[in-house]
C-alpha cells in the first residue's frame, strides 16, 4: 500500500519535471556544453583543429576587447547605480507617501511601458532624442538651441535609454522589502533626534537592502547583456561587449571565439556580482528570496 | 513645582472629525500622568501631537515654559515609546540604545559606556550584542524604553506599550515600570485603554472619551468620586440603576426605576423631581443579607444566576427578582459556601456609597 502510493507520487513527480528538464537541457544546457567545448578549440595554421587556450588569451591580448569590455562593465555600473538613486525615492513615494488608490495607478503607469518591447521603447526614445526629434523641435523652439543638435548615438543617449528600460527591474524588489517596513520605525528615528538623510541612511536603505541587491543584480545583468539598445542607440564609436560577441560569430564567423567571449562575460559579470554582495555583507540566498 | 508639560486647549481636526476637541492640562516634573480611554477617543491623536507627528488645529502645547509649535519631532525634547515599540531590527541592542546619543553627534567609547549603564539601569546587563529578535517580549520593552531614557528626555511619552504582553508579563511590567520610572525620575506620560494599569501606576490620570478629558483625578477620587457618568462606567466595575426622581410621602428622594422598583438615593443635589438619573453602585458597596437593624439601606431582592470565581476578585452575577436587570456584587471572602446559584437572597446598600448623574446616555463597550 504505503510503496505504491510512494510510487505514484514520484510518477506524478516525473511528469511534471520531465517538461522543465528537457527544456532546460536541450534548450539551456545541451548549447552551452557546446560553446563551452567550442572556446577551448581552435585551428592552427594548416587548419588542424584541437584544444587551446588562445580564445581566451585574445581577450588580454587585445587591447580593444578588454577595453570594451571594461567599458561595459563600467558603463553597467553606473546605470545600476543610476537606476538605483531614481528607484529609491520613487519607490518610498509609492509605497509609503500616498494612498492606496494613487498607489496602484502609479504601479500600473510603471508596468505598462514594458507591455511594449525594447525594441519599440528604443524607437521610442531615438524619435525623442533624434535630429528632428521632439526634444530638438522643444528647444530650438524655445530658443535654447539655433540649429538641432544630434542627441543620439552617444554614450549620453544610450544611458538614458538603459536606464529607462531596467527601471521597472529595481522598483519591484525594492517596492517589495519598502511595503514590508514599520512606519513606525521612521517615525522612532525622527524621534530619537534623526535627520531625514539619517533615516535614508540607517533605517531605510539596510531595511530594503535585500531588494536593493536583488534589483542591482538583475539590472546589472540585464544591462551588461543588452544588445538592441547599445547598437541602436550607441553608434559608431560606443561598443558594447555584446557587440563584440555578435561581431565574432556574425560577422567574423569564428565561433570559438565567441564562445570565448560569452564566457568571459558570464564570468566576469558574475565575479562582479559576487564582489558587490561580499561588499555589502548580503547573502545570495537572502536576495533571491 | 515645576511644569514639565502644558496642553492648552489642544484640538485636532481630521476633515470634519474632531479628533481632540479642546483638551488642556499640565504635568508636574516627575510625575506620572496617564490619559485612559477607550479606543477611538483621540488619546494616540493626542500623543502624538505632544510628539510632534502631528500639528495641532489650534491651542499650544508646551514643554517647560517652551512653546513646541513649528519645532521638528527629532528637536523635541519628548521621547516616545511606540505601541509596537518599534525597535530598530537592523541593529543589534546597543546600537538601538546608542542611536539617539550618535544623533546628538556623541562619538567613541563613552557612548558605549552609557548604553551598558543604561542596560544595567533597565535590568539587561550584558544585552548589548543581542539582536532584536533574540529578545523576549518583556526585555524589548525594556530595550525600547531604556533607548529613549539614555537620551534624559523632559518628558517620556508611552504609547500603551504593554498592550502586545500576554497577561502575566503584562502584570509584571506593570509593577517594573511604576518602579523605574520611581527610580528615574522623569516625568511619564502614559496613555492606555486599560483602566488596571492607569490605575495601578499613575500618580493622576485623565479619563479622555469622545476628545475630551471627562476627569483629571488621582485614581483614588477617580475611583471613589467619578466626576461624570462615563468616568463611573470606565473606571473599575459599577452596577448602573436608570430611573426617574422622585419624592416620597416623608420628602426623601427615591429613584423610580424602570423594573418598577423604588430606590432611596443620596447626594442629588442640582436636581429636580422627574430627572431621569444613572445611580452607580460599586460591587464592593453592596452587602448581602444585610442586618435589618442598619437603617436607610437601599434594598433589593435578587437572585443568583452565576457565580463569577476569580480568587480574591471573585464576583457573584445576580438578577434583580421579577425582572432581567444584572447586577455584580464582590463574592465575600467568608461565607462563600452559603451562596449557591438560583438562591433567593436579600442586597443592600447604604445609599450615601451611590453617585448619581443626570442620565447622558453613554454607553461603554461592556454593555451592548
Amino acid at each position: 500500500m504505503m510503496n505504491s502510493k510512494k510510487a505514484r507520487v514520484r510518477w506524478g513527480f516525473v511528469l511534471f519535471f520531465i517538461p522543465v528538464f528537457l527544456w532546460l537541457f536541450l534548450l539551456f544546457i545541451l548549447p552551452h556544453l557546446e560553446l563551452l567545448r567550442m572556446s577551448f578549440v581552435g585551428t592552427d595554421y594548416y587548419g588542424r583543429s584541437g584544444f587551446t587556450l588562445d580564445n581566451y588569451a585574445a581577450f588580454f591580448k587585445e587591447p580593444v576587447y578588454w577595453l570594451t569590455f571594461v567599458r561595459t562593465a563600467g558603463y553597467s555600473i553606473v546605470i545600476t547605480l543610476i537606476v538605483l538613486v531614481i528607484a529609491l525615492p520613487v519607490a518610498f513615494y509609492i509605497t509609503k507617501v500616498i494612498g492606496v488608490r494613487t498607489k496602484g495607478l502609479l504601479t500600473l503607469l510603471i508596468i505598462v511601458p514594458f507591455w511594449v518591447s525594447v525594441l519599440i521603447r528604443v524607437y521610442g526614445w531615438m524619435i525623442i532624442l533624434r535630429e528632428s526629434g521632439i526634444v530638438n523641435q522643444m528647444l530650438v523652439g524655445i530658443g535654447l538651441l539655433k540649429v538641432p543638435r544630434e542627441m543620439l548615438y552617444t554614450d549620453a543617449s544610450l544611458i538614458v535609454a538603459l536606464v529607462h528600460t531596467n527601471l521597472l527591474f529595481m522598483l519591484l524588489p525594492i517596492m517589495g522589502v519598502m511595503d514590508g517596513l514599520d512606519d513606525s520605525l521612521i517615525e522612532a528615528a525622527s524621534n530619537l533626534g534623526a535627520t531625514k538623510l539619517v533615516i535614508w541612511w540607517k533605517i531605510i536603505i539596510p531595511h530594503c537592502m535585500t531588494g536593493i541587491m536583488s534589483g542591482s543584480i538583475i539590472v546589472f545583468m540585464l544591462v551588461a547583456g543588452s544588445y538592441i539598445t547599445p547598437s541602436l542607440m550607441g553608434g559608431k564609436n560606443s561598443l558594447w561587449f555584446t557587440q563584440q560577441i555578435y561581431n565574432q560569430f556574425i560577422i567574423a564567423f569564428n565561433w570559438n571565439q565567441g564562445a570565448a567571449f560569452g564566457f568571459l562575460l558570464l564570468l566576469i559579470s558574475s565575479a562582479i556580482v559576487w564582489l558587490s554582495l561580499k561588499i555589502t555583507g548580503q547573502r545570495l540566498s537572502e536576495v533571491v528570496k | 513645582m515645576e511644569i514639565d508639560l502644558s496642553v492648552k486647549q489642544v484640538t485636532k481636526t481630521f476633515g470634519h472629525f474632531k479628533a481632540v476637541a479642546g483638551v488642556s492640562f499640565e504635568v508636574e516634573k516627575g510625575k506620572f500622568f496617564s490619559i485612559l480611554g477607550p479606543s477611538g477617543c483621540g488619546k494616540t491623536t493626542l500623543l502624538r501631537m505632544i510628539a510632534g507627528f502631528y500639528e495641532s488645529s489650534s491651542g499650544s502645547i508646551e514643554i517647560r515654559g517652551k512653546d513646541m509649535a513649528g519645532v521638528e519631532p527629532n528637536k523635541r525634547p519628548v521621547k516616545l515609546v511606540f505601541q509596537h515599540l518599534a525597535l530598530f531590527p537592523m541593529m543589534d541592542v546597543k546600537e538601538n540604545i546608542a542611536f539617539g546619543l550618535k544623533r546628538r553627534g556623541e562619538r567613541g567609547k563613552e557612548v558605549y559606556k552609557k548604553v551598558e549603564h543604561m542596560l544595567e539601569r533597565v535590568g539587561l546587563p550584558g544585552f548589548g550584542n543581542k539582536r532584536i529578535n533574540q529578545l523576549s517580549g518583556g526585555q524589548m520593552q525594556r530595550v525600547a524604553i531604556a533607548r529613549c531614557l539614555i537620551l534624559e528626555p523632559v518628558v517620556l511619552l508611552l504609547d500603551e506599550p504593554l498592550g502586545a504582553l500576554d497577561l502575566k508579563l503584562r502584570e509584571h511590567m506593570k509593577v517594573e515600570l511604576k518602579k523605574l520610572q520611581a527610580q528615574v525620575g522623569t516625568t511619564f506620560v502614559y496613555i492606555t485603554h486599560d483602566q488596571s494599569e492607569a490605575m495601578i501606576m499613575s500618580d493622576y490620570v485623565a479619563v479622555m472619551n469622545q476628545g475630551k478629558f471627562e476627569q483629571i483625578d488621582t485614581p483614588q477620587n477617580l475611583y471613589h468620586h467619578p466626576a461624570t457618568s462615563f468616568v463611573a462606567q470606565f473606571v473599575g466595575e459599577n452596577n448602573k440603576f436608570v430611573g426617574r426622581l422622585d419624592k416620597n410621602a416623608f420628602g426623601q428622594w427615591v429613584l423610580c426605576l424602570e423594573e418598577g422598583l423604588r430606590l432611596p438615593v443620596d447626594n442629588i443635589s442640582g436636581h429636580s423631581v422627574g430627572e431621569r438619573i444613572e445611580m452607580f453602585v460599586r460591587p464592593e458597596a453592596m452587602i448581602i443579607n444585610p442586618e435589618a437593624k442598619m437603617k436607610e439601606m437601599s434594598l433589593l431582592d435578587v437572585v443568583i444566576k452565576a457565580i463569577l470565581f476569580d480568587g480574591g476578585n471573585s464576583r457573584v452575577l445576580v438578577v434583580i427578582d421579577g425582572s432581567t436587570k444584572e447586577l455584580i456584587l464582590r463574592l465575600p471572602q467568608n461565607d462563600v459556601s452559603k451562596i449557591k446559584v438560583k438562591d433567593r437572597m436579600r442586597i443592600g446598600w447604604d445609599p450615601r456609597r451611590s453617585t448619581c448623574f443626570e442620565s447622558a446616555g453613554v454607553k461603554t463597550y461592556d454593555e451592548l
